[in-house]
């Protein structure tokens, strides 16, 4: 059995950081329906990467929302305001991240939906917040990394302000907006009573970031300087970062540098006797380490390092990964079919429930699939 | 109340991994006591960043065990164990991170913390789980981000490998381990009966990148091009990216790309009318937007783009960020105290519960601080 079979869940949600938690929701076991507008569903369906699109609706749509049914509705019709109504009273979570204003338009705010089931976790999304100069904003992956200070933390110090090369503030949101649903159900369990969670894009980029904010409240207020080259963390002293090999590119974690230089007989690096030089020299020393490590392969250097316990690894490309036995013992991928019989080679959850992986074969609904199935279950007009 | 109030959570676990999960579950309400070696306690007590000692030990342990209690236990010791045991057989959750193995030699495996609480809800975090060639290999973080294809995505074309210059493995399996072991606690609530939860840092990396390597099965195996320029999104077309102008930075997330040339008054950008060159002509547009932003401001810029609803923004850093009244609104930081009264700032949960923010006023405990309060409460 899986911990959250018998939970409903109803998505509003669109995009990514919303559906994201809802898919983690479904392997849980929850049941989650999507509640989509009907012909286009939500926004999600035609945003693309690489333009690549599966039975009419972008792949990555199809990653992040399967496992899920699709209801359509019209939030603006009453006839069918009135029967996401009759939902939303037998469902146990409901989820949106429209800005903030739109669901009281509607009618379905928290004070309205607490009124016809008072024990419904009811967990919404925004950009920044529900209140504020940036409310209006959109409430978009890029720019939260933007405003948020986390553009100053990754690539070299002459590079630009630099992205995390994926959508890391809707799904870091995702994993608060989950954690915050399901506490709101053990205290359910508790004392029968629902509960409003709200997390932002925003808040959830600055707790990513709590590590090294804290650091730099308490300081003298020096803001994240990245190492000159082969930056891996502003904030970590040599030999952390990425060194190029004669065959291509290997990670150094944190570690002494005196016994690396040990074991790589490579004698500049013992001039570093004091540890706090790590971090002040480490443009330098990592300067050292990058022309040192060019003489040999990758391979060479790993088996090396490795065999003394030093914390290193080899940078690997998605196929050099996918192709690793490493990778495919994990049985980390899956495949779903979709309505059309097409399938989508896909990912599977990475929580593991009592040593069993969580699989489902269900892919994502089409718009509405589910809307004549779901309108008899409900009793439904 | 606070959801996860009442509830007895022993964490066995150091560095960032299950220590961040556990901080969750303490903001959450949830009561940790941190079971740490003597003399030197969790590693992460003595891994300085920037060299930023705080009240004698790292800034990042004083991060992210603020709101715990401190037992100093030695596990190889038959009474520190014994004690370890009687604790564990009044918690509703434990958590480790020690590597494969190590669990079941120390006696605290899963079966074995069964034995004593049939319905302990068990979470623990691993580097690449339990089997296979890399299962003894280090968990951490650098690593796991080398091996998980994810340092081919920031940065652009002509850059080696980019990793994410923060401690996402470590972060994201906290997270996840935390959503797992809620979902253990609901059911447990249901029904009374535990769980073993088990994540690991590869896996959670992998669901990070859920989206592009489905695409990466989908589409043949194609390698991952990041664009020559303003690289954001190795897998999105045109303008997605981080601009220079004449006095900072814009980033522009989605819009079309004739739209832009007119509001811009960049006539370049209107020969691409079709979708999909925003895409195939990526590395052009961009090169295009790059060199005509660069003549005016940020500020200029937002003020034509934003009335039109493109999506773009500045492009702040900390200090910036700190003074502008849409941080200021969310009250995200707040100030902790130790048991020696030394104060620190750091930032509260990200979470909101029922229109309140949570915040808590007990900073990080000093090694074994709460050893003689537990001996007298448990023992």
């Amino acid at each position: 059995m899986l911990p959250l079979e018998g939970i409903l869940v109803l998505e509003f949600c669109q995009f990514m950081a919303g559906p994201s938690a809802g898919l983690k929701l479904a392997d849980l076991g929850a049941r989650v329906i999507k509640i989509e507008r009907p012909i286009h569903g939500e926004g999600g369906r035609q945003i693309a990467i690489k333009n690549l699109f599966v039975d009419n609706s972008s792949l990555v749509f199809h990653t992040v929302n399967r496992n899920k049914e699709s209801y359509a509705a019209n939030l603006k019709d009453p006839e069918d305001l009135e029967n996401v109504k009759k939902l939303i009273a037998q469902a146990d979570v409901m989820t949106h991240n429209f800005r903030p204003g739109v669901m009281e338009k509607i009618g379905l705010d928290y004070t309205t939906v607490k009124a016809i089931n008072p024990a419904l976790i009811y967990a919404s999304v925004t950009g920044y917040g529900t209140e504020g100069p940036w409310v209006k904003k959109p409430g978009q992956d890029l720019l939260a990394q933007s405003v948020s200070g986390l553009t100053y933390l990754t690539g070299d110090r002459n590079d630009t302000p630099t992205a995390m090369g994926l959508a890391v503030a809707d799904i870091y949101c995702g994993t608060h907006l989950t954690q915050g649903i399901l506490a709101g159900l053990v205290r359910r369990n508790k004392t029968g009573k629902g509960a409003l969670i709200e997390v932002s894009l925003l808040e959830s980029m600055l707790d990513f970031q709590f590590e090294v904010i804290t650091t730099y409240l308490n300081e003298p207020k020096a803001l994240p300087e990245r190492t000159k080259e082969g930056n891996a963390h502003a904030y970590l002293s040599a030999p952390y970062g990425v060194y190029p090999t004669a065959d291509g590119h290997i990670v150094l974690a944190m570690g002494s540098l005196i016994k690396l230089g040990e074991v790589l007989e490579c004698e500049q690096l013992l001039q570093y006797q004091d540890p706090d030089l790590w971090f002040e020299n480490r443009d330098e020393i990592m300067l050292i380490l990058k022309h040192f490590f060019a003489s040999h392969s990758s391979e060479h250097w790993i088996k090396k390092m490795e065999a003394e316990d030093i914390w290193c690894a080899e940078v690997l490309d998605y196929k050099n990964l996918l192709e690793h036995e490493g990778y495919k013992v994990l049985s980390f991928d899956q495949v779903v079919t979709l309505t059309n019989g097409e399938k989508v080679h896909t990912t599977r959850s990475p929580i593991q429930i009592n040593d069993q992986k969580l699989f489902s074969k269900t892919a994502a609904p089409r718009v509405g699939e589910h809307t004549e199935q779901i309108s008899k279950e409900f009793n439904l007009m | 109340m606070k959801p996860l109030q009442d509830l007895l959570i022993i964490d066995l676990s150091q560095y960032l991994s299950g220590p961040c999960c556990t901080l969750k579950l303490a903001d959450l309400g949830a009561r940790v006591i941190k079971v740490e070696k003597p003399e030197t306690g969790d590693s992460c007590r003595s891994m300085y960043i920037s060299n930023v000692n705080m009240n004698g030990e790292s800034s990042i342990f004083r991060a992210i065990n603020r709101n715990k209690e401190s037992f100093c236990a030695n596990l190889k010791n038959d009474l520190d164990k014994k004690k370890v045991l009687q604790l564990i057989s009044k918690a509703d959750v434990l958590v480790h991170n020690f590597r494969p193995g190590v669990i079941q030699r120390l006696g605290l495996d899963y079966d074995t913390v069964k034995s004593i609480n049939p319905n302990i809800v068990y979470g623990e975090i691993s580097g690449y789980g339990t089997e296979g060639p890399w299962k003894k290999k280090p968990g951490q973080d650098l690593l796991i981000q080398a091996i998980s294809g994810v340092t081919t995505l920031s940065g652009n074309a002509n850059k080696g490998p980019v990793p994410l210059g923060l401690a996402m493995a470590d972060m994201l399996s906290g997270g996840h381990l935390a959503q797992g072991i809620l979902a253990g606690l609901v059911q447990k609530g249901k029904t009374g009966k535990g769980c073993k939860v088990s994540v690991n840092m590869l896996e959670s990396m992998l669901d990070l990148q859920f989206e592009t390597v489905t695409t990466f099965y989908h589409d043949g195996g194609q390698p991952t091009q990041r664009t020559e320029s303003n690289n954001a999104h190795a897998y999105l077309g045109a303008p997605y990216g981080i601009y220079e102008t004449s006095n900072g930075f814009l980033s522009l997330a989605m819009g079309a790309i004739p739209k832009l040339g007119e509001l811009l008054d960049c006539p370049e950008l209107l020969v691409y009318q079709e979708f999909n060159s925003w895409y195939d002509q990526r590395d052009k547009i961009k090169q295009t937007l790059a060199n005509h932003l660069k003549t005016n401001t940020t500020e200029h810029w937002l003020s034509i783009l934003e009335p039109a609803d493109i999506w773009c923004s500045d492009v702040m850093n900390w200090e910036r960020l700190f003074e502008h009244d849409g941080f200021k609104v969310l009250d995200m930081l707040q100030t902790v105290e130790m048991s020696d009264n030394y104060q620190y700032q750091t930032t509260r949960c990200p979470i909101k519960i029922d229109g309140k923010v949570i915040k808590n006023k007990k900073g990080s405990p000093f090694l074994g601080e709460n050893n003689e309060s537990i001996n007298s409460e448990f023992f």
